[in-house]
């Protein structure tokens, strides 16, 4: 009897502690910071600058939601994190997002029980090394070193490519993204492997980047992007949105310089519904009406994010390719507002 | 006439339990303990209850699942299809193998420095004073990188061995590589090999014994037996006539005679590295990560070690100095025949625990992509699996293990060493 007392008012004590963690949104808007996981230092993705002030495309993700939900995109509290701590953040509630090229996979969205809200940037890995090696392909990487950042899809995948093409390799698990850069730089490794976005960022941080090249071979898919925690719908319902706003609002031709002035109205009905002035979606998703304004106008539209950070006239140099809009035969699509 | 009459028995009543100081321990105690149980009860169920709520219950599946991934630093056979357990078990080698060779190491040159410390050289005792302070005061994780980022960027890369006129050549008569990846020595081969046996068959825990290397041990314990037989054989010569016979040459020809003999019927011969494609191939590889691990915990732990030891010489009266002195012995005998013998006792119990420590600090390992167990388990397989609870908890059950295996050893070992009081 005494047992089964005991044992009820346990049960209890932590039913009442998972029901407190349920609603995120309220969590952020009490907190009035929003918690977003990032790398913790990948030039053009994820970086601070001289101040201290974070910024980089999948920062710009977190600013974006910042601002949707609290109107103010400086709110984040950003939590660097490396491919091995990033999911253990997530999940335990330090993070209220992760946006840190993280790979939609299977076993990811199913069985570590996260919820991937959509793909930002559509990538695969590749490989980089010195010219001077004269490497043309990476078949031809037998019994190389390959540096590798350790609890990533690129170590899965990379064990897979070599198996499968019968050749051998001694991997160097290594932490953090800087790590592998000295490593690969001092030539304690031949190779550097990695998402190819990743590849052009590291490499753009290189005293003399003509010196290395990056191997034709993308073996792999890596749709990066922002993720939650499973079983939250109400927030994971925001963070997609608010990415699919930005890709909309690119689509539709609204950028950060013009935002204002459509707000107003326009004869678009879909400008319309997505800014606020026409319809309440902003109420379904319980924000207020100019939501999308506020994370459009806090980095510029997708297009604007993509070019300001790693497009073709930054040092990383990423050309869109696959990340185009749909329109421009790229895979960038999102549902419609309606 | 008084009557002696038997006080009046006490019936028992609830309240004695508290007013009652016979009983009141005693239900202090059941009361802690319940409440103690009770915490950790809840604790549990909670964890429990939410993991089920999250759609992740306790389940040890992952571990027959293929694990993925490769491990560089690996003393078994293994490859990306073995599972996610046998990933520990490389990963479970690796950590001791690094811990072995550190106590070791740091026990050599811990009595080393401790002693040196006591010197009467101003010097030298200086100089072991700022290396135990320096290594002491700074955390072993930056002396870890520390070393890891000097062999990193110091030693020439194996691209720099090509060429006409390569800028680094190999050492010892072309035999030792030392590059930023690691040291390549000779390995020894042998012709006609006797093989391995393979234990436990295909099972995750499958094991590989080398009958070469076997075969060399059994001859050299054989060999070794023997000796100190001859030398208890000239002892008692010695006490029955007081003339010690030589018998250095006959001791060294029962260990070495036998393992040449050995050697020759196994064919042995040495296989040298050589830069091949992009690395060395053939001989032993001696990764950075290894050597840089078990330089930086050596030297960190030897700074504790040689305190003990100091502590323990100092622990022993000046008198048993003197008196061994006086009985003609010299400086260094009487350090290891009188002094260090007795200050053992004071040593050995700090010693167990700085071993402890040092096991435990080689989880560090990550920092510089050595593979131990908590690179696989609590690193790689966590991650890729999701199961954080199941891999730290098991993680943390092997660490116990072998801490309380060494406790165990090392506290037999104090009870020998103890002074056997009558």
């Amino acid at each position: 009897m005494k047992k089964s007392v005991i044992f009820g008012a346990a049960t209890l004590a932590c039913m009442s502690a998972v029901a407190a963690t349920a609603g995120t949104v309220d969590d952020v808007k009490a907190r009035g910071k929003l918690n977003c996981g990032v790398a913790s230092g990948l030039v053009g993705f994820a970086t601070p600058d001289a101040n201290g002030e974070w910024g980089g495309f999948d920062v710009a993700v977190c600013r974006a939601v910042a601002a949707a939900v609290l109107g103010d995109p400086k709110a984040v509290e950003f939590v660097p994190t490396t491919g091995k701590t990033r999911f253990t953040a997530l999940a335990s509630g330090e993070i209220d997002m992760l946006a840190r090229n993280t790979t939609w996979t299977f076993s990811r969205d199913v069985d570590l029980k996260f919820t991937f809200v959509g793909v930002n940037y559509y990538d695969g890995q590749g490989f980089m090394v010195p010219k001077e090696l004269g490497v043309s392909s990476a078949k031809e990487l037998d019994g190389a070193t390959v540096c590798i950042q350790t609890g990533t899809t690129t170590e899965l995948n990379l064990a897979d490519f070599f198996r499968t093409n019968g050749i051998s390799y001694e991997p160097v698990p290594i932490e953090t993204n800087a790590e592998a850069q000295q490593q690969y730089l001092a030539g304690a490794c031949d190779v550097y492997t990695t998402d190819a976005s990743g590849l052009a960022a590291t490499r753009a941080a290189f005293e003399n980047p003509d010196e290395h090249a990056v191997l034709p071979e993308i073996i792999s898919k890596e749709p990066l992007g922002p993720l939650v925690r499973h079983g939250d719908n109400e927030w994971g319902d925001i963070v997609r949105w608010t990415l699919n706003a930005l890709i909309t609002a690119e689509e539709l031709g609204v950028t950060s310089a013009n935002v204002a002035e459509l707000s107003a109205g326009t004869n678009n009905p879909e400008i319309n519904r997505l800014l606020g002035s026409e319809g309440s979606l902003g109420e379904m998703l319980g924000l207020s009406a100019d939501w999308a304004k506020s994370a459009i106008m806090a980095g510029g539209n997708y297009g604007e994010v993509f070019e300001k950070n790693i497009g073709e006239n930054t040092p990383i140099g990423l050309a869109r390719g696959l990340n185009a809009q749909y329109t421009d035969g790229g895979l960038i699509y999102s549902p419609p507002f309606r | 006439m008084t009557t002696l009459t038997d006080p009046p028995k006490e019936s028992f009543r609830l309240s004695m339990l508290i007013y009652d100081t016979r009983y009141r321990s005693a239900t202090i105690q059941v009361v802690a303990l319940m409440g103690f149980m009770l915490l950790a009860a809840w604790l549990i169920s909670n964890t429990l209850t939410n993991l089920e709520t999250l759609g992740k219950p306790i389940s040890l599946a992952f571990f027959t699942e293929p694990a993925s991934y490769d491990i560089n630093q690996r003393l078994l056979e293994y490859d990306s299809r073995d599972s996610h357990l046998r990933a520990a078990f490389i990963g479970l080698l690796n950590t001791l193998v690094v811990a072995v060779l550190g106590c070791i190491t740091a026990t050599i040159l811990g009595v080393l420095i401790g002693v040196l410390r006591l010197s009467k050289n101003w010097l030298v005792a200086r100089i072991m004073t700022v290396y135990v302070e320096m290594f002491r005061n700074v955390p072993v994780l930056l002396w870890i990188v520390l070393a890891m980022a000097v062999l990193i960027e110091s030693l020439p890369s194996p691209r720099a061995f090509r060429g006409e006129n390569p800028e680094a050549t190999m050492s010892l008569f072309d035999t030792v590589a030392v590059t930023n990846r690691g040291v390549y020595i000779p390995e020894a081969l042998f012709h006609n090999s006797l093989g391995n046996i393979h234990l436990f068959g295909q099972s995750s825990m499958r094991f590989d014994i080398s009958l070469d290397l076997v075969a060399f041990l059994v001859v050299l314990i054989a060999g070794l037996f023997v000796s100190n037989k001859i030398k208890q054989r000239a002892d008692k010569v010695q006490e029955e006539t007081g003339e010690r016979p030589t018998t250095w040459w006959q001791r060294l020809a029962v260990v070495f005679v036998p393992i040449v003999i050995l050697l020759a019927i196994l064919g042995f011969h040495l296989g040298y590295p050589e830069l091949k494609g992009f690395n060395f191939s053939g001989g032993t590889h001696m990764r950075n990560s290894l050597i840089a691990l078990w330089l930086a915990l050596s030297l960190y732990t030897a700074a504790f070690i040689a305190e003990i030891v100091r502590g323990g010489i100092l622990a022993i009266s000046h008198g048993q100095t003197e008196a061994a002195g006086a009985l003609g012995l010299r400086q260094g005998r009487i350090m290891s025949l009188v002094v260090l013998p007795q200050a053992l006792r004071v040593i050995i119990p700090p010693m167990i625990s700085n071993y402890l420590n040092l096991t435990k600090n080689s989880s560090l390992a990550i920092a510089v992509g050595y593979m131990d167990i908590t690179g696989t388990l609590g690193g790689i397989t966590m991650n890729q699996t999701g199961r954080e609870l199941e891999c730290v908890v098991l993680l943390m059950g092997v660490y116990l293990l072998i801490s309380l295996s060494i406790s165990f050893v090392m506290n037999w070992y104090n009870k020998r060493v103890a002074l056997v009081e009558r």
